[in-house]
């Protein structure tokens, strides 16, 4: 159980507060209600390219990053299909340098043309460290376009294209920033060595009198329901071949996604799932194999992937992965196992309140979905989940009319 | 409206007195050490056994991580399945890792289940069987993996700065190759299971919540092993490359060069050592170094460089990495030159000395948080045959250190002709 309060500023800013007087540290947590689902199709990775732009300067503050490491603090960020998170670590004492840093850039940006310069080239490079000179790379690009039609889930976070990104204009960042960097379009959790009142007051002092702007209304087109198969091959300068498979999903607050989410636990994971057990242990037929979901708020995929053990063929390989997926959906699954990949999410989920850190950000997530409130009831949900709608949820899911296949071959 | 041009008054992280918590220490009838830090709001814990059984030992390439990871692939009574099956069904992770020196084996679970696990724990540190079929299984998937790395030009970087700088035959600088899987045999890995695990010497860490009978547990199942023998770690001598920079092409349709910078340095033991941590922050080691701000934050060259001592028991080294666009690979060694020369020449002014100290106390402060940092510090110190003076002084020597003792550890170890230079495409 996390224990924390909330309170909403007069501009809109929802603050959550957590106390834990058992660390000298203190976290403050922004997360904005923007990620690249939320950009334009002709100018893809523009919330990724933001982020970085947030640590350029702000109006008053010309370096983000030397206050808060005189205040002995350290700071990330990152970017999601969904979401935006500025996360500060700092000694509590120094607390206000956090607040004095986050409000002012809230506030607003010292827009310059030479850091834009400087960040295309960076987030250029990153996409060229993580996409384009690694074998496999190019994958989920592909996988993504497959699988959506119109919903902007069928772009990477770091952009559908280098070009993109190399292209940003300053007037586009400009106008991304006061459609989305709004009081009212964020959450902010504050976590550790501090009170609900001294944050209260300080949430009023420096976030308080920031301009509520105009509140973002999402309208995202809606993916419409899949139909039939999508089939894509490639060659590729890769030295063994893959086989992707992913299948449409429910939304992030869907009470099916926690059956969803038990399933990816049941076919892989640890070395008694199911699809390593027998497609690699005893099938020999890929030398690694994953089942994972990616846990997006609107409705995301769940994707089964691995390499081929040399020699083997991918309709065989797929076959085998196949008559997994049927087991799922004929045979009631054994309240040991399930009662297993129970117990593997309760202990997940108390290893990851370890850190305050990961506290703060679970309740700012939560929030943002609708109320922190929900990372208390999660574990409930997860052991709620029969047997009968492991099976049933399988059925709805693993049909080839709602599946997404690439195979990946070697050209070697 | 507040003042929004100053920043709020600070505490200087560089006057806290950190402090190192104590851990328990006590040993098993055998003689076996435990440490344990009995803390935190979480009914989790974590047992690591660190066992003298790291590839230093042995006789056949990779033969040392081969035990380590199929200890948990067989035993006289159970298969692979139903091991890891057991640990699965309450939610604990057994992980294992094998390092040059040392091998692990780190239990992650509920507290409330750890009587349940042990039994199993101990199972697969005395009547491991290493089966035929897991071996080849476990060949083949590495030999598969192997292809794929040796497709990244920063996994290739990292295999050859190890061999130039220390030789390639020294633990920190071999490598794994296609013939080495294929040239395991059970009998090798029995061997090595029977000389370093069975008959092999283990210090025991524990931390998190732990149960009142937590020391009992551990020697009713432990106690009797035979895990306390004498385990000499071979000193191995470093045979560095002659030739100083390489350029290879590992890739020709490659968009980005992996650079590695890097040089010998002593270990821990060095009165320079501990200082020297100041200079790497300030040269690499953190978002705001002076490499990050030129190359990165300035140039735009790269997603980011990063400097840093690796992390050995004995002889080290002093890297600096990056991944880097491919045409502007030699722009960015040159800058990392430039900025080794700045260091030499220039005092560091006092403001950004005492940003560094900042930043490095207010880290350390967050890393002292919670058992299981608590615990990895104090492994770290007896792994190293130290103990928490060296913590202490750790801490004196960032506080205290000027800037002209930074110019001067820059002027005896940040020369160019002392560092190898590597470009892998």
């Amino acid at each position: 159980m996390v224990e924390f309060k909330k309170f909403t500023l007069g501009n809109g800013l929802r603050v959550i507060v957590h106390e834990d007087k058992s660390t000298p540290m203190a976290v403050l947590d922004v997360m904005y209600d923007v990620g690249s689902r939320d950009e334009d199709p002709a100018q893809t990775g523009f919330a990724h390219l933001f982020e970085h732009l947030m640590f350029g300067g702000s109006i008053n503050i010309p370096s983000y990053d030397e206050p808060l490491q005189m205040a002995g603090g350290e700071n990330n960020a990152y970017t999601t299909n969904d979401l935006t998170n500025y996360y500060i670590q700092l000694p509590a004492e120094n607390l206000e340098t956090a607040f004095w840093l986050e409000s002012d850039r809230m506030l607003s940006l010292a827009f310059g043309d030479k850091s834009l310069a400087v960040q295309r080239k960076v987030v250029s490079e990153e996409f060229r460290e993580h996409y384009l000179n690694k074998p496999y790379g190019e994958v989920w690009h592909k996988m993504r376009e497959l699988a959506y039609t119109v919903h902007p889930y069928r772009w990477m976070t770091i952009g559908k294209e280098l070009s993109h990104i190399e292209n940003a204009k300053l007037a586009d960042v400009k106008s991304f920033f006061h459609k989305h960097y709004t009081p009212s379009n964020a959450v902010m959790c504050v976590a550790g060595n501090i009170t609900f009142d001294q944050v209260k007051e300080l949430s009023e002092k420096w976030f308080g009198n920031i301009p509520a702007g105009e509140k973002y209304e999402r309208r995202l087109p809606e993916e419409p329901k899949q139909t039939r198969p999508h089939h894509l091959e490639i060659k590729a300068k890769v030295p063994l071949d893959a086989l992707y498979k992913c299948w449409h999903i429910y939304s992030r607050l869907d009470k099916r996604y926690y059956t969803t989410d038990l399933i990816t636990d049941i076919l892989s994971g640890g070395g008694s799932s199911r699809l390593f057990q027998s497609l690699v242990k005893e099938k020999k037929l890929f030398s690694n194999i994953e089942c994972y979901h990616f846990g997006s708020v609107d409705a995301g995929l769940i994707a089964i992937e691995g390499k081929l053990v040399k020699g083997i063929k991918m309709e065989a390989a797929e076959k085998a992965i196949l008559e997994e997926l049927d087991k799922m959906k004929t045979e009631e699954i054994s309240e040991a196992e399930l009662q297993k990949v129970k117990n593997k999410t309760e202990s997940l989920i108390a290893f990851e309140d370890v850190s305050l850190m990961n506290r703060a950000n679970s309740l700012a997530t939560y929030e943002l979905l609708g109320d922190a409130d929900l990372m208390n009831k999660e574990l409930a949900h997860y052991q709620a989940v029969t047997a009968a709608e492991i099976r049933q949820e399988s059925r709805n899911i693993f049909d080839e009319n709602n599946c997404s296949t690439l195979y990946y071959y070697s050209e070697n | 409206m507040p003042d929004r041009t100053t920043i709020p008054d600070i505490k200087d992280a560089v006057d806290f007195n950190l402090t190192l918590k104590p851990c328990d220490k006590y040993a098993l009838t055998n003689g076996a050490p435990v440490y344990a830090v009995n803390a935190g709001a979480e009914e989790v814990l974590q047992l690591e056994f660190v066992f003298f059984a790291g590839n230093c030992f042995e006789e056949k390439n990779t033969v040392a991580a081969a035990t380590n990871y199929l200890l948990k692939n067989g035993t006289r009574t159970k298969n692979a399945f139903s091991i890891n099956e057991h640990f699965e069904y309450y939610g604990a992770y057994l992980n294992r890792a094998c390092y040059s020196e040392h091998a692990t084996i780190t239990l992650h679970c509920l507290s409330k289940h750890l009587n349940v696990l042990l039994p199993v724990v101990k199972e697969i540190l005395t009547e491991a069987i290493f089966p035929e079929e897991e071996l080849e299984i476990f060949k083949q998937n590495c030999k598969q993996r192997l292809s794929v790395n040796l497709q990244k030009c920063d996994f290739i970087a990292n295999r050859l700065i190890d061999q130039k700088l220390y030789g390639a035959d020294h633990p920190y600088g071999k490598f794994s190759s296609m013939e080495d899987y294929e040239a395991l045999h059970t009998d090798d890995l029995k061997k090595f299971y029977a000389d370093h695990y069975v008959n092999g010497k283990a210090i025991l860490f524990a931390a998190g919540k732990l149960p009142a009978d937590f020391a009992t547990q551990l020697n009713n199942f432990f106690g009797e092993l035979n895990i306390n023998q004498p385990a000499n770690i071979p000193q191995n001598v470093s045979l560095p490359a002659t030739e100083k920079k390489s350029r290879i092409n590992n890739d020709p349709n490659g968009v980005q060069g992996a650079i590695r910078i890097a040089r010998s340095f002593p270990g821990r033991y060095h009165p320079d050592f501990k200082k020297v941590m100041v200079l790497n922050n300030l040269l690499g080691g953190f978002f705001g170094s002076r490499l990050m701000a030129n190359i990165r934050e300035e140039k735009g060259y790269t997603y980011g460089i990063h400097s840093f001592i690796q992390n050995h028991v004995q002889d080290t080294a002093w890297v600096i990495s990056t991944e880097a666009g491919k045409d502007v690979c030699e722009a960015t060694i040159d800058e990392t030159y430039k900025e080794m020369k700045l260091l030499r020449d220039t005092l560091v002014d006092e403001e950004e000395l005492l940003l560094v100290k900042n930043y490095m106390m207010g880290l350390n402060l967050g890393d002292l948080d919670g058992p299981f940092q608590i615990i990895a510090r104090w492994k770290n110190l007896i792994l190293n045959n130290l103990d928490e003076k060296y913590f202490y002084d750790s801490m004196n020597d960032i506080k205290n250190i000027s800037a002209a003792e930074i110019k001067d550890l820059a002027n005896k170890y940040l020369v160019p002709e002392q560092f190898f230079e590597l470009v892998v495409i």
